[in-house]
């Protein structure tokens, strides 16, 4: 035990405690430059569908119900032209053991840390995956860390991620609480050499390909039901895994809908910001992850992320945190159904999106979550205004993160902000020339920046000329 | 006063603000990162404040400040929040149509 435990000093050895904690030779994978071979990734240390329905359904997680929300799509329809409001469908992954479509992910990373011979789990999350995490080790009969970004400096916490810390614990897990700050890849990073456990890592292959289950699910529940695909699925973005997953399973069921994601604006807050940590009241599926996930997935926690949601987003809206509040509480008013928020961001958007479509399509949230103390809208809510949140009625396009959060005068006023997906691409390829030193892409990278950016050589190449200029 | 074995939480100072990383912005480099963390208590007696070791529930050893026993959660449904019952008779009146439905 002589090893230097300085933040440089466990930083410098990231890449061998991560190979340790993964069981991932991620070098086989790599071409040396900016491309590497992402399907192969997934396919030689993912599962097969097949696996993976059967690794989920002997947890309990999966085949969770659709529900078609009536009265959600009659008040969309006031707000349509005739002849206008596509019918909206939620899937209820919150019937999922943990409470949320992270069982899927959390049975598939656990499942193979078992297999692997790994005594225990450790996961950095403050989210609903530290309890599918907590849930799916409980049932595997493996120990679990979860290490949480929990408090500002005046130790006081956002209620809902108290919630979360709570909910592990209950499922057996250590929950490790810090203050505001990326250091917590340090702590997290220590827990691994010291543990030796396994890194449930929300972005390896597994994490993602747990999702692939709940695509493949829907497309399948779809055309049984009413006999085809739906046109639109809307996906709550954070981190990329949830519309990944998502997109690929689809993919595998051979649907093409379009795949729609859908972050709360928390746009002018930072998230590393100690002062401004309590003054958003989204901890996840807000643009302060989803925007430079989608930009550049490999700042993750591991060499390189399964979640790229780039390949295979056809839109990407954002909606404010006053219309997703809006939101839950009509679901709970008209549907009978109370659940969390952030899962209830791709609601809004969807609707927002389902008054342009027509009457016979049919527009899908893919997830729900878990509601109850500290993580409902009520406690939320209370937690913005005590800290100096202003809560009103009005125009949410007026609505300042950190400054106020603004409901809907009527549901007139929800509408979902298309962002502009060229921008979103441009960025990719920037960032990806900016983060490996070489002089220039060659003929294999410009094809992969292509496809990691559902475009084609042409735009790789002139937005490549665009930036040397 | 704390007994060998209670269920306590004690706190820890992981990075001084002088530590902390490059990238953190500035109003977080001011602060130290800080640790929470629960397990049962491995001296023989502590009073709230002493420095004490810990067992956590896998086992590790942790150190730091003791800060509760037998500590417990008191997050909750918050305070009443008017706008609410406002969105909820707004949507159900022009959904169902109000009084007139009645």
């Amino acid at each position: 035990m002589n090893k230097d435990m300085s933040y440089a000093g466990v930083m410098s050895r990231k890449n061998e405690i991560m190979k340790a904690a993964v069981g991932i030779d991620y070098s086989v994978f790599e071409s040396g430059t900016i491309s590497f071979d992402y399907e192969k990734m997934m396919k030689e240390t993912g599962y097969t569908l097949e696996e993976m329905q059967k690794i989920q359904y002997a947890t309990g997680v999966g085949r969770t119900p659709v529900l078609e929300l009536r009265n959600f799509t009659t008040l969309a329809r006031k707000y349509s032209k005739p002849g206008y409001g596509a019918r909206i469908f939620i899937k209820d992954e919150a019937a999922n053991p943990s409470g949320s479509f992270k069982a899927r992910r959390a049975a598939l990373a656990v499942y193979n840390a078992k297999k692997l011979g790994y005594k225990g789990v450790i996961a950095a999350t403050s989210g609903n995956y530290g309890a599918a995490v907590a849930s799916q080790a409980a049932m595997a009969g493996l120990r679990c860390i979860i290490v949480q970004e929990c408090y500002d400096s005046k130790g006081q916490g956002q209620p809902e991620i108290i919630e979360k810390a709570r909910k592990c614990e209950a499922l057996g897990a250590e929950v490790v609480q810090l203050s505001v700050g990326p250091e917590l890849f340090y702590t997290f990073l220590s827990l691994l050499e010291e543990t030796g456990y396994f890194n449930a890592s929300l972005y390896t292959p597994f994490g993602i390909a747990g999702v692939e289950t709940l695509g493949y699910e829907l497309a399948m529940e779809f055309r049984e039901a009413y006999g085809k695909d739906p046109e639109v699925i809307v996906c709550s973005n954070a981190g990329g895994g949830n519309l990944t997953g998502t997109a690929r399973g689809l993919i595998k069921a051979g649907a093409e809908s379009e795949i729609v994601a859908a972050s709360v604006n928390l746009s002018g807050l930072h998230m590393a910001s100690d002062t401004q940590f309590n003054k958003k009241s989204f901890t996840t599926s807000h643009t302060g992850f989803g925007m430079p996930f989608s930009t550049w997935p490999d700042r993750s926690d591991v060499p390189r992320s399964a979640a790229r949601p780039l390949r295979y987003m056809d839109r990407y809206v954002t909606v404010n945190q006053g219309e997703v509040f809006y939101i839950t509480e009509a679901l709970a008013s008209l549907e009978g159904l109370e659940k969390g928020p952030a899962g209830n961001t791709a609601l809004a958007a969807a609707f927002s999106l389902a008054q342009s479509m027509k009457e016979d399509e049919i527009i899908v949230v893919q997830e729900t979550e878990y509601t109850g103390a500290g993580k409902h809208i009520q406690p939320q809510l209370s937690f913005a205004r005590d800290n100096g949140i202003e809560l009103k009625f009005g125009d949410p396009a007026e609505e300042i993160a950190g400054k106020n959060i603004i409901f809907p005068m009527d549901p007139s006023y929800i509408k979902a902000v298309e962002h502009d997906m060229q921008k979103l691409r441009k960025s990719l390829i920037k960032n990806a020339l900016s983060n490996y030193d070489i002089s220039g892409p060659s003929e294999q990278d410009i094809e992969f920046l292509a496809i990691e950016t559902k475009s084609t050589t042409e735009f790789v190449k002139s937005t490549i000329s665009e930036i040397n200029k | 006063m704390a007994k060998k074995g209670d269920w306590v939480l004690i706190h820890k100072i992981i990075l001084n603000p002088d530590q902390r990383a490059p990238q953190v912005p500035d109003d977080t480099k001011k602060v130290p990162l800080e640790m929470w963390i629960k397990g049962y208590l491995n001296e023989d007696e502590a009073n709230i404040g002493d420095v004490v070791t810990i067992t956590t529930r896998t086992k590790r050893k942790e150190q730091g400040n003791l800060l509760e026993v037998n500590p417990y959660y008191t997050h909750s449904f918050g305070k009443f929040i008017p706008e609410l019952l406002k969105i909820s008779e707004q949507v159900r009146e022009i959904t169902f149509g109000g009084d007139d439905n009645e």
